[in-house]
């Protein structure tokens, strides 16, 4: 059952940290700050966060990073990591040709 | 409840109903968006093609398309803070045959005859504008004005900047029912909450047709699933929208690189849609499909990688056209719904000119052919 969230509630100020430019994801070469910036921006899901900055949408659909990613959207939302609900994983589960995936029917 | 008060409630946080919230409050109204979902833009708006498109628009539709194009995608991205990726280098409709060239040129006058900048090209031409495609395309309309944008990042956007602003979100907040209150609507029911404004605004996609039910108006749309793959980045090839004659897919290349593409299997109307209520997932044979069609056109792209598929509805209007605006039995709603799978490139001009619809009163583009009160019972 989904909770009723008030986005204007006041998560206070973006303040500037100094790893914020390691990067975290690292197909699309995301930066902690970049996902730091993106809550500010009222991005407060693994999907928003995911569609806003194309974080865990490369090659490796997220296996690396998303366990980071989530770490850090819960600290600067002050909530535990275990309530945000990941992204929907999409198929195919690997990178498939277009000839490969094509060809269902012969 | 001084605090679910607002001049204006909007039903819905997609793009439609982001983008009515941003405009609203910029010209100084209240405004609280509702949405049923966890997340912002979870429907169709997220999930489409990200076509900005006029050719192949219905002449009742067109006004807005064009002056969306003109007035307002192209400073866009300046105006949210958000690059949304808009391009507006044409879109060409291709073809290989003379089947396909009868259809092309039908397309191509009717969109003339509204006055759109649309015209017919030979293999030349299209080779001139896009080397990649296969040989064996022979004809294609062209109308240069028309184009692409990031869908999720454009609906996330305007969230974003109407959020700024001062419009106040709520997700995770599903509306059941709107209410009169001596003859004017005003009040919006949630599972728990009420809502109050001088204006509801009814942007739930498909599900608007239950929610307005509450208030006896009933939009004629049915739903149905379209769906969407999105290869790994590839090297820079080209920046129009691309179609075909018999609608085998459409889609483009991305700034990042990868190409998205949408298509249908055809069989959509009767398939059996697995997924859980309002997450719909995808039919096994339809991605297969649209890659087929694809290598069609684009026999170079065979070897790119498919990293991800998905599905959305669309929500589809008996006469394929959205319903907007005032409806005269309910003094202070504005419907806007029923897109029937165009509503993304048309999105801003619709939430800028709604806003002005609550303001003025009127509309500076004509919508006039898209009110709810034209359906009739054919004798
Ligand atoms: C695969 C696909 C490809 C497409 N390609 C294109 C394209 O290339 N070009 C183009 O212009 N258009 C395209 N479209 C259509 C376009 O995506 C839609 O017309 C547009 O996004 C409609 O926006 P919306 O805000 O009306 O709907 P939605 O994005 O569906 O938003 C409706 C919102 O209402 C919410 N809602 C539902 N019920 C309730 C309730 N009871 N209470 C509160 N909230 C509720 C939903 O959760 C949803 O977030 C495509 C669509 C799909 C699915």
């Amino acid at each position: 059952m989904s909770e009723v969230i008030d986005r204007s509630i006041d998560i206070g100020e973006f303040i500037p940290q100094p790893d914020d430019d390691m990067i975290i994801c690292r197909c699309e070469e995301i930066t902690k700050g970049e996902i730091r910036r993106a809550v500010h921006d009222g991005m407060w899901t693994m999907t928003e966060i995911r569609r806003y900055l194309r974080t865990g949408m490369g090659l490796c659909q997220g296996q690396t990073c998303s366990r980071l990613v989530k770490g850090i959207v819960a600290r600067e939302l002050a909530i535990n990591p275990n309530e945000l609900e990941p992204a929907t994983a999409r198929s195919p589960m690997r990178p498939t040709e277009m000839k490969v995936l094509g060809k269902e029917v012969s | 409840m001084s605090t679910n008060k607002a001049d204006v409630i909007v039903v819905g946080g997609g793009i439609i109903g982001c983008a009515t919230s941003y405009y609203l409050r910029k010209r100084g109204k209240s405004v609280i968006v509702l949405e049923a979902s966890d997340n912002i833009g979870n429907g169709g708006s997220s999930r489409n093609g990200g076509g900005v498109r006029q050719s192949g628009r219905d002449p009742r539709e067109l006004p807005l398309a064009m002056y969306g194009i003109k007035e307002l995608w192209p400073e866009l991205s300046k105006e949210l803070g958000v690059d949304c990726e808009y391009h507006k280098d044409g879109n060409l409709r291709l073809g290989k045959n003379e089947k396909h060239k009868e259809i092309l040129q039908g397309l191509t006058d009717r969109a003339v005859a509204c006055g759109l900048d649309v015209r017919m090209i030979d293999a030349d031409e299209i080779k001139e504008i896009n080397p990649y495609l296969s040989d064996e395309v022979t004809c294609a309309s062209w109308c240069p004005t028309d184009g692409h944008a990031n869908p999720m990042v454009t609906t996330l956007a305007f969230y974003k900047k109407a959020r700024e602003i001062g419009v106040r979100f709520f997700t995770g907040e599903k509306v059941t029912k709107l209410r009169k209150i001596k003859g004017k609507l005003r009040e919006v029911y949630t599972e728990e909450n009420v809502y109050e404004g001088d204006y509801v605004v009814v942007a739930a996609g498909y599900e608007s047709r239950e929610i307005l039910g509450t208030v006896g108006v009933d939009v004629p749309m049915h739903q149905e699933l379209c769906e969407c793959l999105v290869t790994e980045a590839e090297p820079h090839m080209f920046d129009q929208m691309l179609g075909t004659a018999e609608a085998d897919f459409y889609g483009h290349q991305s700034d990042h690189g990868s190409f998205v593409f949408g298509g249908m299997s055809g069989l959509e109307l009767n398939n059996k849609d697995t997924g859980p209520k309002n997450s719909p997932s995808n039919a096994s044979i339809t991605s297969p499909c649209i890659c087929r069609g694809i290598m069609k056109y684009f026999p170079a792209l065979e070897n790119a990688k498919i990293v991800r598929t998905w599905a959305g509805y669309l929500d589809i209007c008996q006469d394929g056209v959205p319903v907007l605006g005032f409806v005269d039995e309910v003094p202070g709603l504005v419907v806007a719904c029923a897109f029937s799978g165009h509503g993304f490139g048309i999105a801003p001009a619709v939430g800028e000119q709604l806003a002005k619809l609550i303001i003025d009163g009127v509309t500076s583009v004509d919508i006039s052919g898209l009110r709810y009160g034209r359906f009739k019972a054919k004798i």
